[in-house]
């Protein structure tokens, strides 16, 4: 259905495939010291038009292309390559259509990286390929944690965030507030299944106790949760949990305020949320709820700086997908500058490892052992409307989650690099 | 039990007035509106523009968006929809899908696919005590009122003169244009109709579900099963079949989670088997 993105994508495809037959050369990337074709490719391959296109979509594009111009200003005429160019591809959160996309962009676009991603199923179709290619993959906006786990392989990072952080930081954060117990909602498939066992594992932990898990039809069709929100209070729960996204999460939310849970003692809690969910909802239909949060743009002066500058780029506040993808794009093409060649190998030796603190990571460190980038995470808090001072100003950060905290331990990961 | 079954009614009210327009144009055009779920979306978007730009109220918006999208798609007939009529029905099929995705586009460029604010209307914020349950006050509102336009459609259909041509139209055209009733006349406002009802409906829909240019592009799948299940073209079955589909899907959901949805199709198969006129739909002897 949405096939508006073939022109510029098959444009792409012949400017790409034209400049690569006069340009002539460039073989298939190897031996040190040299940049393949003479340029570097980024691919940034995410959901162009679709419920995840406003979480990073379009402006995450635009967030690459600002590191990108960041780096050359950076590095001048020291600069690796000068020649960097960034391809966009639409994968529609299809996993079929991400795995022929992605194969598009290493074969035919000569992609040295492809960087974003959001949809678990279609991240990890990535990662094979990435595999198979023996090209970069850094993923930003997927959640699973099979990409650092049993699917993990040495060309893949996972950058932003995942299902365990979010469980773990949120999970863990509500139960020992006092919120024994739970009764929680799911999307029925790859993402909300993976949400539902990390969440009910981190309340567990934390002694809390999980009263009943409701799996709902995913896409949901009719946008009703009603049915599940009314069967909430016969269980008697502290809190409901909701592992949906995106505009189910917002429809859910509705409903809930509408059924009046909260004065019924059900509070809510919410497993992944963007603020530019809040931005849909307002922030009083979700005042007090607490969640984990990967970065927020008006956390301190540093993260501000960036946000403005984003904001002269798009009009609006970044999320912490656009945030992720300025910091992946930066720390890749700093591999590359301190490699001194693009060759997927040695830029891998030059990731591996990494301590990175910039405004995005703080505390930052790519794993060697699984590709896990950990950096601090934030339990956030949404604010009533009476405290929003601007647009976008809709959250408190509770507590700083240290990095080591916030992932799964290395100790846990069953992942095994190839 | 109650409360659920009480639940799905809310959300069949939604199909029954979806269906019911789609059913009056089906049977008095034979087109199969592919935009009606467009049309829904644009009514929702509209009450939400009117509010966030001219600060119109949810009151206003839920009589003025009808209104301008019924005239809409009256003129939408007259220059469009009318010149494929006589074609194969595929043609009309295929424009209003066309339609559905320029106006989805549309609204995407402008605002993006993120669902939109729309607060619950003034008045209607608390609950109503039904006896046995309490349930919120706006979802019984949009249930009441949704009973009493399908009743008012229904009077207006069985009741008025414009109704009988109407229906005489709708069922043999040709006799009906034989007896001196210029048939012609009567489609824009049919079709417009069809359209206002879509259009309420969104309206409708806006306190309680996200509003987005892609609100509609599920729904209309489900509300082609409602119209199939009750009966093509069929005004009183498209209506009974919202509502009992609504319920289906809500005791669906408590009992039988994850076969909701799938439920529905389940019953439009073993109608189709059983009734291929559909449950209230009636047999053409030959066409």
């Amino acid at each position: 259905m949405r096939r508006r993105n073939l022109i510029p994508a098959i444009s792409t495809v012949a400017v790409v495939s034209l400049v690569a037959a006069c340009g002539g050369a460039g073989g298939p990337s190897g031996g040190g010291g040299k940049i393949s074709d003479d340029k570097i490719v980024l691919g940034v391959l995410n959901d162009q038009t679709g419920i995840y296109a406003e979480l990073s979509g379009p402006n995450g594009v635009k967030a690459v292309e600002m590191a990108v111009e960041d780096f050359k200003a950076k590095h001048g005429d020291d600069a690796v390559s000068k020649n960097i160019e960034v391809v966009v591809a639409d994968h529609q959160n299809k996993p079929e259509i991400a795995n022929t996309k992605a194969q598009e962009m290493y074969d035919r676009q000569k992609a040295d990286i492809i960087l974003d991603v959001p949809t678990s199923s279609a991240a990890l179709a990535v990662a094979t390929q990435a595999k198979a290619k023996k090209k970069l993959f850094i993923d930003i906006s997927g959640a699973t944690t099979a990409l650092t786990g049993e699917s993990c392989n040495k060309y893949t990072f996972h950058y932003a965030y995942d299902t365990y952080m979010l469980a773990n930081g949120t999970g863990t954060a509500v139960t020992q507030a006092g919120a024994k117990n739970w009764y929680i909602v799911y999307p029925d498939y790859a993402f909300g299944q993976d949400m539902e066992k990390s969440f009910s594992k981190a309340i567990e932990t934390a002694g809390g106790k999980v009263l009943a898990k409701k799996p709902t039809e995913f896409p949901n069709t009719s946008g009703d949760f009603s049915s599940q929100l009314l069967q909430a209070p016969a269980s008697n729960p502290d809190v409901l949990g909701t592992m949906h996204a995106g505009g189910e999460l917002v429809n859910l939310v509705k409903q809930y305020n509408q059924f009046k849970l909260k004065d019924k003692g059900v509070g809510l809690s919410v497993g992944l949320m963007f603020i530019t969910d809040i931005h849909s909802l307002g922030s009083d239909a979700l005042a007090g709820t607490r969640f984990t949060d990967a970065w927020y743009w008006n956390f301190d002066e540093q993260n501000r700086q960036w946000a403005d500058k984003f904001k002269e780029k798009t009009g609006s506040r970044p999320s912490f997908a656009h945030a992720g993808n300025y910091s992946a794009t930066m720390a890749y093409l700093d591999a590359v500058q301190a490699a001194g060649t693009d060759a997927s190998d040695d830029v891998v030796k030059n990731l591996e490892g990494k301590e990175i603190n910039d405004f995005f990571l703080r505390n930052g460190k790519i794993r060697a052992e699984d590709h896990r980038v950990i950096h601090d995470a934030y339990l956030a808090e949404v604010k009533p409307k009476s405290e929003v001072k601007e647009d976008y100003d809709y959250e408190k950060i509770v507590t700083t989650i240290p990095a080591d905290k916030a992932f799964k331990p290395v100790s846990e990961s069953t992942c095994k690099m190839g | 039990m109650l409360q659920h079954a009480f639940n799905g009614l809310v959300n069949g009210s939604f199909y029954a007035l979806l269906a019911l327009g789609l059913a009056v144009i089906f049977g008095m055009l034979g087109v199969v509106n592919f935009a009606h779920a467009a049309f829904y979306m644009l009514g929702a978007f509209g009450a939400f523009i009117l509010l966030s730009e001219f600060g119109v109220s949810f009151w206003v918006a839920l009589l003025v968006m009808p209104l301008l999208l019924g005239l809409f798609g009256m003129a939408l007939e007259r220059l469009l929809i009318r010149r494929l009529v006589a074609l194969d029905p595929l043609y009309n099929f295929l424009l209003t899908f066309g339609l559905t995705l320029i106006f989805q586009d549309l609204l995407r460029m402008k605002y993006g696919v993120q669902p939109q604010q729309y607060p619950q209307p003034s008045g209607l914020g608390g609950s109503v005590d039904l006896g046995l349950f309490t349930f919120p006050a706006y979802q019984v509102f949009v249930l009441v009122f949704s009973v009493l336009v399908s009743l008012g459609a229904w009077l207006l259909l069985a009741r008025t003169r414009i109704g009988m041509i109407v229906r005489a139209s709708t069922e043999r055209p040709d006799i009906t244009r034989a007896l001196g009733i210029d048939v012609g006349r009567w489609i824009s406002p049919v079709f417009g109709f069809g359209i206002a009802l879509a259009a309420l409906s969104g309206v409708l829909a806006a306190p309680m579900r996200a509003v987005s240019p892609l609100m509609g592009a599920d729904l209309i799948i489900l509300v082609f099963a409602v119209v199939v299940i009750g009966g093509l073209g069929s005004i009183f079955g498209s209506v009974a079949a919202g509502f009992i589909i609504g319920m289906l899907q809500a005791l669906g959901n408590v009992y039988l989670p994850g076969l909701a949805t799938t439920l529905v199709f389940i019953l439009m198969a073993v109608v189709l088997l059983w009734r291929p006129a559909g449950l209230f739909g009636r047999e053409e002897a030959s066409v």
